[in-house]
């Protein structure tokens, strides 16, 4: 059983949609029923860094090792991140139109994490403009590592000084001290590991198809 | 050897005085600290981003080639990066007095703002310096040079905007203290960050 992984992604992504929606969760003033957006919001945000930190390491393998192969993995790696950070966008935003009235506040949580979203871009749009793939692979990565460091910069440490409306600043309660009694730990913990499993999977297929690609030309 | 571009120096401050001017021309007097602050950063940002982004533009193929044999990348990275420090600290000072001058001064703590400044510049010159080391090493400099140091500037320019509002409603080095440390140890970590990756650049 090769893909066993596969499978176990499938059964708690399966288990996170139904058991999301259905297992009771805590009435709480004006989140009521959203805070079930916890087990798609929040795991959003989770699996971009982590796909990130894979990024920068295959980044940091290729400078050492000059290795293509790690170049193609670290792309892919933000490619797929990207994705997950403009999901992690939009279902805050549709949560915050329900608690907070608004789309989008002038937050140092959501403007920090929009600007990664734009390094990460940066990031991309650096790729498209070489040609030469050597030049290319150890360009990128190097303003990958730098990248990285911002993101942790943003999400990191200026939330930590700024008040914020977002749970975990400035007074608001976060997810450890109210909500997380055992029926939603029971739901977020498999969420989380459901949704990173999931991302790999995308890499990885995209990574594949890349590699096909190559042999191709 | 960047002296002997000394026009280029001029040309800078040209440029930050013409700016200044045409926002006097529209403003006349500001006395709104935002707004003021706005202004002051804005142009600032575009003069840094001018002045800096010729620094590895205009090494040819054969002085790459000389200076890549004369000295190594660390003592290079160094070097071009205290000198934009230098450059654009110098330039941000200038910039000051003018805008004094002509726009008006509503900064009430005149002490740290300037820290403040001094700081900021140091931080911008660096992250600018080592994207025109990127951006040189692909063909479209100049856009791509904001697309890459801008979202990465924008941490310290939070930051230096913070410390000059604080000055600007006249609070002083007690509460605008913290904010400075931030600033130099984001200075700090971009120096280092510069150091260590920038040999991967050269060796091309």
């Amino acid at each position: 059983m090769k893909n066993w992984w596969k499978i176990l992604a499938f059964l708690l992504l399966l288990f996170t949609v139904i058991g999301g929606l259905l297992i009771e969760v805590p009435r709480q003033v004006i989140l009521y029923e959203t805070i079930r957006n916890l087990y798609f919001h929040v795991p959003m945000w989770f699996t971009m860094i982590f796909l990130f930190l894979l990024s920068v390491i295959y980044s940091i393998k290729h400078l050492s090792s000059s290795n293509m192969n790690h170049d193609l993995i670290a792309k892919q790696m933000v490619n797929t991140g990207v994705v997950f950070g403009i999901l992690g966008l939009i279902t805050g935003s549709i949560w915050a139109k329900y608690t907070w009235g608004t789309y989008w506040t002038n937050d140092i949580k959501l403007n920090g994490s929009a600007i990664t979203m734009l390094v990460y871009f940066a990031y991309l749009i650096l790729r498209s403009s070489m040609d030469e793939e050597q030049k290319k692979g150890r360009i990128a990565a190097v303003y990958n590592i730098f990248a990285f460091v911002m993101l942790i910069v943003f999400i990191g440490v200026l939330p930590r000084m700024y008040d914020s409306l977002h749970p975990g600043n400035g007074g608001n309660p976060a997810f450890n001290s109210y909500d997380l009694d055992s029926n939603m730990r029971i739901v977020f913990y498999p969420a989380v590991i459901g949704w990173i499993l999931l991302s790999i999977w995308i890499a990885n297929l995209n990574i594949r198809i890349n590699k096909l690609k190559e042999k191709e030309e | 050897m960047e002296y002997r571009q000394r026009y280029a120096i001029n040309g800078i401050l040209l440029y930050v005085v013409s700016s200044i001017f045409v926002a006097y021309l529209i403003f006349n007097v500001l006395d709104d600290t935002k707004t003021w602050n706005a202004l002051f950063w804005i142009i600032l940002l575009f003069s840094a981003t001018n002045a800096t982004s010729k620094s590895f533009q205009h090494e040819s193929n054969s002085r790459f080639l000389y200076i890549y044999m004369l000295a190594s990348p660390q003592s290079l990275i160094i070097s071009k990066t205290l000198y934009n420090m230098l450059l654009i600290v110098f330039v941000g000072l200038v910039h000051l007095t003018f805008f004094s001058l002509l726009i008006g001064n509503p900064i009430e703590d005149i002490a740290l703002f300037i820290s403040g400044l001094v700081l900021g510049s140091m931080g911008i010159a660096s992250v600018l310096t080592f994207v025109a080391a990127i951006a040189a090493k692909t063909n479209n400099n100049t856009t791509l040079m904001a697309v890459l140091s801008f979202p990465i500037m924008l941490p310290l320019l939070l930051t230096v905007i913070k410390v000059s509002t604080l000055a600007g409603v006249g609070f002083g080095f007690e509460e605008g203290g913290i904010y400075l440390l931030v600033l130099g140890l984001i200075n700090v970590v971009i120096f280092t960050l510069a150091y260590i990756l920038f040999p991967y650049l050269w060796r091309a």
